[in-house]
């Protein structure tokens, strides 16, 4: 059932989603799933809050960004997003890769 | 008369100021740069001084040498910015300027306080040191000149942070330089970086990651820094990895400046948000940003900052004729890496081309090996401190489009 979902989605070579407008919810849910996130409301919060910041400003939030924006701190993000938080929830979100710039 | 206030008399301010005054009228406008230090320092030389190859006193000139003749320099801090009624209020006998135009050129800055125990736990500047200052740099070259060796752990704190490759300069000296000093087998050195590779570019990456590897330097990727021990000697991450050191050697959280945050005109970090392809506010039109101070997802260094120039003084002077700016910046970004032994390395990449390996064609110069080690990168690096100081300052001609040339790359 997963597999259906992102047989149909479009990856880069790192395996964010290439076009954004592209997500849907079942997608995140399938993504998540093939990384062994168990989503929570938490984490919802989180991917939302990626989303729309992503609509306004066309980059995927900075850890800095979404622990400053939103309620969940640095020791919670870690625990919902474990390797890397800010990469794993734009993965989710379907988002491109954060740069955290150059 | 118009005016054009300029903040902040750094690389990008002061070659704004250099350009600007052969393109307007003095008739009509007046032009203004305020900068709270009267000391420019050549900061690419910073690297150099924690290994004693160069003094803070080989990269400091007068800020004043650098201001052209007909443009007025006031030496104060800033105290708000109000884009609102066109105007800035400054610290000193809190003058107020007007403008028809603002150039922000106020830079990025370390905040070691943002981390827990950096600045904060008592080692400071004792066995904790940062080398984008200038005292930084000074005191930790007054610290490894007796070091007996150990452990050195070099740390960014987080991304973005002003010349992304400098820590891996500082890594590739540090290993030369125990070498010099008979000492190297005595020093471990640890690289922490919050990326998850050497380098934010895949190509570069895996070259200065090989690089790193071949001179014995461990490489401790996606670390977060939550805290330093100072009691234990060792930073922490947010997943609760631990590193101990004896000499923590930190590129500390990078913020723009305090003023901006202030005024409201900033993101998280404080940088302006702006046209990443125009250099003009996202939300006042007579509103412009060069180098470090905004938000620009490109390197923040020099280079940068003279690539923006062109692109910055052509987009304002059609604003004034009541034209619209062309988007023309393209984050091109230039490096040469200091890579020990007489060696260096230049890269040369933009918004949507990372670095690659090929041949850089420079006329009567080049061409300088591109992602590969040779001498003459490590004397184009040397000789850049007489280049900035005698041409790039004073807005003279360089031999370097502004914009990314494919030619020489390989692909």
């Amino acid at each position: 059932m997963t597999q259906d979902i992102l047989d149909n989605v479009e990856f880069d070579a790192e395996g964010f989603m290439v076009k954004a407008s592209d997500w849907t919810k079942e997608i995140g849910e399938a993504i998540a799933e093939a990384l062994e996130v168990e989503l929570t409301d938490r984490h919802w919060h989180v991917i939302d809050f990626a989303r729309t910041d992503f609509e306004e400003s066309g980059e995927p939030p900075t850890l800095r960004r979404i622990t400053k924006q939103t309620d969940v701190d640095m020791k919670e993000i870690y625990q919902l997003f474990p390797d890397g938080p800010a990469k794993l929830a734009a993965n989710i979100a379907g988002l491109k890769k954060p740069t955290g710039c150059i | 008369m118009k005016r054009v206030v300029i903040l902040g008399a750094g690389t990008g301010g002061t070659m704004v100021a250099n350009k600007l005054v052969h393109e307007l009228d003095e008739r009509e406008w007046e032009i203004v740069i305020v900068d709270r230090d009267e000391t420019h320092y050549y900061q690419p030389g910073l690297l150099f001084i924690p290994f004693g190859i160069y003094s803070p006193r080989d990269i400091e000139k007068p800020k004043r040498d650098f201001i052209p003749r007909g443009i007025n320099l006031i030496l104060s801090d800033i105290e708000m910015i109000e884009p609102e009624k066109n105007r800035v209020v400054l610290s000193k006998d809190k003058q107020t300027l007007s403008y028809d135009y603002l150039v922000i050129a106020t830079g990025t800055h370390i905040q070691p306080s943002e981390t827990d125990g950096l600045m904060d736990g008592g080692g400071w500047r004792k066995n904790i040191f940062d080398f984008y200052t200038p005292d930084g740099a000074a005191d930790l070259a007054g610290f490894l000149k007796y070091w007996k060796g150990g452990r050195m752990v070099v740390n960014v704190a987080e991304m973005p942070i002003k010349c992304p490759v400098a820590p891996l300069e500082f890594l590739f000296l540090a290993d030369w330089y125990f070498h010099q000093k008979g000492i190297r087998d005595k020093v471990e050195i640890v690289y922490a970086t919050p990326l998850d590779g050497a380098f934010t570019k895949p190509r570069a990456a895996s070259i200065l990651g090989s690089m790193l590897e071949k001179k014995g330097i461990n490489l401790e990727t996606n670390f977060n820094i939550g805290q330093v021990d100072n009691k234990k000697q060792a930073i922490k991450s947010w997943d609760d990895r631990e590193i101990p050191y004896d000499l923590l050697v930190t590129v500390p959280t990078n913020m723009g400046a305090e003023v901006i945050a202030r005024s409201g005109l900033g993101d998280d970090l404080n940088y302006v948000p702006i046209d990443k392809h125009t250099l003009q506010s996202n939300k006042y039109e007579n509103i412009w940003v060069i180098g470090d101070a905004g938000n620009t997802p490109t390197s923040k260094a020099g280079s940068v900052a003279h690539f923006m120039l062109d692109v910055l003084l052509d987009n304002m002077l059609r604003h004034m004729e009541g034209l619209e700016p062309l988007a023309e910046f393209d984050g091109h970004a230039n490096c040469f890496i200091e890579s020990g032994f007489d060696q260096g390395i230049l890269i040369d990449f933009n918004y949507d081309v990372e670095p690659l390996p090929g041949k850089y064609p420079l006329p009567g110069l080049g061409p300088f090996s591109l992602l590969k080690e040779s001498p003459a990168n490590h004397w184009g690096k040397m000789m850049f401190r007489w280049v900035y100081w005698n041409v790039l300052l004073k807005g003279g001609d360089m031999p370097f489009e502004s914009q990314m040339t494919m030619a020489g790359k390989w692909q």
